[in-house]
């Protein structure tokens, strides 16, 4: 193999990994503060739909990032309200969250199927801003989880909220900041696919993505260095997908395309199969809701 | 200043009303989306929600579409009732119409009665086995089932996909990806000359009375309930959690397949390359907003039913994104979840601030 190959499928592989990365560490970071969000899917879509719609609107590729963030905000401040402030149960509210997001999505995105924006330009070795901007996160939530006062402080809000309440600290506050942090690394993920990957928007573009990202949390074990890796094992995975009929294997594209949710699933099944591993890494309050009784 | 206050006993009424809320507030929410969109909320109105209905052919539709609605729900609220979280109902239908389908397409020269109940059998084997996955996996390996019948509703959908396009593909259909259509034999008798309902929607309405004697009278539909409400006195009973989770996954899939295959063996008569708009997912808010209860459902079923009916509807008169129905649908179930808040807690008014309170007191 030549080494022009090698950087290009690296480079695919990395833009394929990006948006499951970005929607992880949102969804990790909401995880860690004990909030379990399973409407990823529903704002990543927003995310797409708006930022793609922005950019044909404006051509601004900065302001469609910028509105693909706040519509994730949005909806997440949306679970937000509900979850936290209205006690519904965060399972059923994340799955609204779903099919509300694929709904709206479709939604506004009527008038934008078929359209063409001009896709974003690469910034550093062929990487574009937002691809490298995924690893200065990942490795600024690294830093900030482990090493900083504020991340001790969110995961003691997702081990112990009424301990955290106790001491004085504002539980309902901090996991409000973690769930629109989550609400705007989906959106971001979801504009990730519409401007950049594919540079146009189709209904139901994330194909699942959103899911995936939820899985990776887990499969991370809720760290988000390990988050760097399983995004790039997904993004290797979608890449060989497309490499493979190139490479001369005979196998109907279906069942290349069945690939990440396949190993999603393996994954999954590996990380799961010691029951201490989930036990001992999982926030303890997660996706149980606080309720401070005065 | 409002509190909010624990209610001492969950009220039932709130649980009866909270449903026709949400309902309400999303009639509202339309009438504001439908003025934005510049359209007169009146007439927009109408044609969504009455106009459907004013034809026979309207109502053998609205009927048509509330059947695999219904059908999945009914599986998924014994499996919500168990705390199982099965939301691949959408995978479980397509795998039940591709296996029952299949039983047409083997069979293209039998003509006997048998045909028919050997497909709808396979139909629930297949929908049956698709939720197996997702149930082995999780007594065995501990897996999450929400994230795994999730990629397996993905899975379902290629493996579909593949098959319209290469083995099963009609040899005469000009290449689209679709199967052959299904000959007479394998296809559900109509209800009504002038409707395109099939029998199986009867048989949806009868399972709504068996699943309400299953759940209200059966020692496993009690086991089953008790396991959701009160997970420790299950076990403390020795209910164990893993036959729980196999009943309720088996249950809530066979449910979806046997939806799977009415529709291909019901309005589509072939495999298309997707045989459901939908109607995995649309069941979830059915199951919830018929508060996990078969009467409930069948109602909800209706509802959500018309909502698709309107949607298209609206597209064709006023030229409005049929999209709209899955955001009503979405909005439904935001509405539901948020009224739900007053069956536990109620709305207090303190008349007073408490430092005013405090002041007195210490007078």
């Amino acid at each position: 193999m030549n080494e022009g190959l090698i950087l290009a499928l690296l480079l695919s592989t990395a833009s394929a990994a990006t948006p499951l990365m970005l929607a992880a560490l949102g969804e990790l970071v909401t995880e860690r503060s004990g909030v379990l969000n399973l409407g990823v899917e529903g704002m990543m879509l927003v995310g797409a739909v708006a930022a793609f719609a922005t950019m044909s609107q404006t051509g601004s590729p900065l302001l469609a990032f910028g509105v693909a963030m706040l519509s994730g905000c949005a909806l997440s401040l949306l679970f937000g309200v509900l979850t936290l402030h209205l006690m519904t149960n965060q399972v059923a509210t994340g799955l609204a969250l779903t099919l509300f997001g694929v709904g709206l999505a479709a939604f506004v995105g009527q008038p934008y199927v078929g359209g063409v924006v001009k896709g974003v330009e690469p910034l550093l070795f062929g990487l574009d801003p937002i691809t490298l901007l995924a690893f200065v996160l990942c490795g600024g939530l690294w830093w900030f989880l482990g090493k900083s006062r504020a991340g001790l402080l969110l995961r003691a809000v997702g081990e112990k909220p009424a301990v955290a309440d106790a001491i004085g600290y504002p539980v309902r506050r901090i996991r409000y900041l973690a769930v629109l942090f989550g609400g705007a690394m989906a959106g971001l993920g979801g504009a990730f696919l519409s401007l950049v990957n594919t540079p146009m928007w189709v209904e139901g573009m994330t194909a699942g993505r959103g899911w995936i990202a939820l899985a990776l949390v887990v499969f991370a074990t809720w760290r988000p260095e390990r988050v760097l890796l399983g995004a790039w094992l997904f993004g290797g995975m979608t890449v060989l997908q497309f490499h493979a009929q190139a490479l001369g294997l005979a196998i109907p594209s279906e069942f290349l395309s069945m690939l990440p949710y396949l190993a999603t699933i393996a994954v999954l099944v590996l990380i799961c199969r010691n029951p201490r591993t989930i036990l001992l890494n999982q926030p303890l309050s997660l996706g149980k809701t606080y309720h401070p009784d005065r | 200043m409002f509190q909010l206050e624990t209610r001492p006993v969950p009220s039932a009424t709130m649980r009866l009303l909270s449903p026709l809320i949400a309902a309400l507030l999303m009639l509202a929410s339309g009438f504001v989306l439908f003025t934005l969109l510049g359209q007169p909320a009146l007439k927009a109105f109408y044609v969504f929600f009455v106009q459907p209905l004013t034809t026979l052919y309207g109502v053998g539709e609205w009927l048509l579409k509330a059947t695999p609605l219904l059908l999945c729900s009914l599986g998924l609220l014994i499996a919500y009732r168990a705390n199982v979280w099965n939301i691949g109902a959408e995978g479980q239908l397509v795998m039940g119409a591709i296996a029952g389908g299949g039983v047409a397409l083997a069979f293209p020269d039998v003509s006997a009665s048998w045909l028919m109940p050997a497909m709808l059998v396979a139909g629930v084997a297949g929908g049956m086995a698709w939720a197996a996955l997702p149930a082995l996996l999780r007594t065995r390996f501990h897996t999450n089932e929400i994230l795994v019948s999730l990629m397996l509703v993905y899975v379902a959908g290629l493996g579909l996909r593949f098959l319209v396009n290469g083995p099963w593909r009609d040899p005469e259909g000009f290449n689209f990806p679709q199967s052959r259509m299904f000959h007479e034999a394998a296809i559900l008798p109509l209800l009504h000359p002038e409707m395109r309902v099939t029998v199986a929607g009867v048989l949806a309405l009868m399972l709504v009375g068996l699943i309400w004697l299953f759940l209200s009278k059966s020692w496993l539909g009690f086991r089953l309930t008790v396991a959701g409400q009160a997970p420790a006195a299950a076990r403390y009973a020795g209910f164990g959690e893993r036959r729980n989770v196999w009943i309720a996954m088996l249950i809530s899939g066979g449910f979806a397949g046997l939806a799977g295959v009415a529709e291909v063996a019901g309005p589509l008569g072939q495999l298309q390359p997707s045989v459901s708009p939908g109607y995995g997912f649309a069941a979830i808010i059915v199951a919830f907003v018929g508060r996990l209860n078969p009467l409930g459902a069948l109602l909800a079923s209706l509802l959500m039913s018309l909502l698709y009916l309107g949607g298209e509807t609206a597209q064709m008169e006023l030229g409005l994104p049929a999209a709209i129905t899955g955001l009503f649908q979405g909005l439904l179930l935001f509405y539901l979840l948020a009224a739900d808040l007053f069956i536990h807690y109620r709305v207090r008014r303190s008349e007073r601030a408490p430092a005013a309170v405090l002041k007195e007191a210490t007078r």
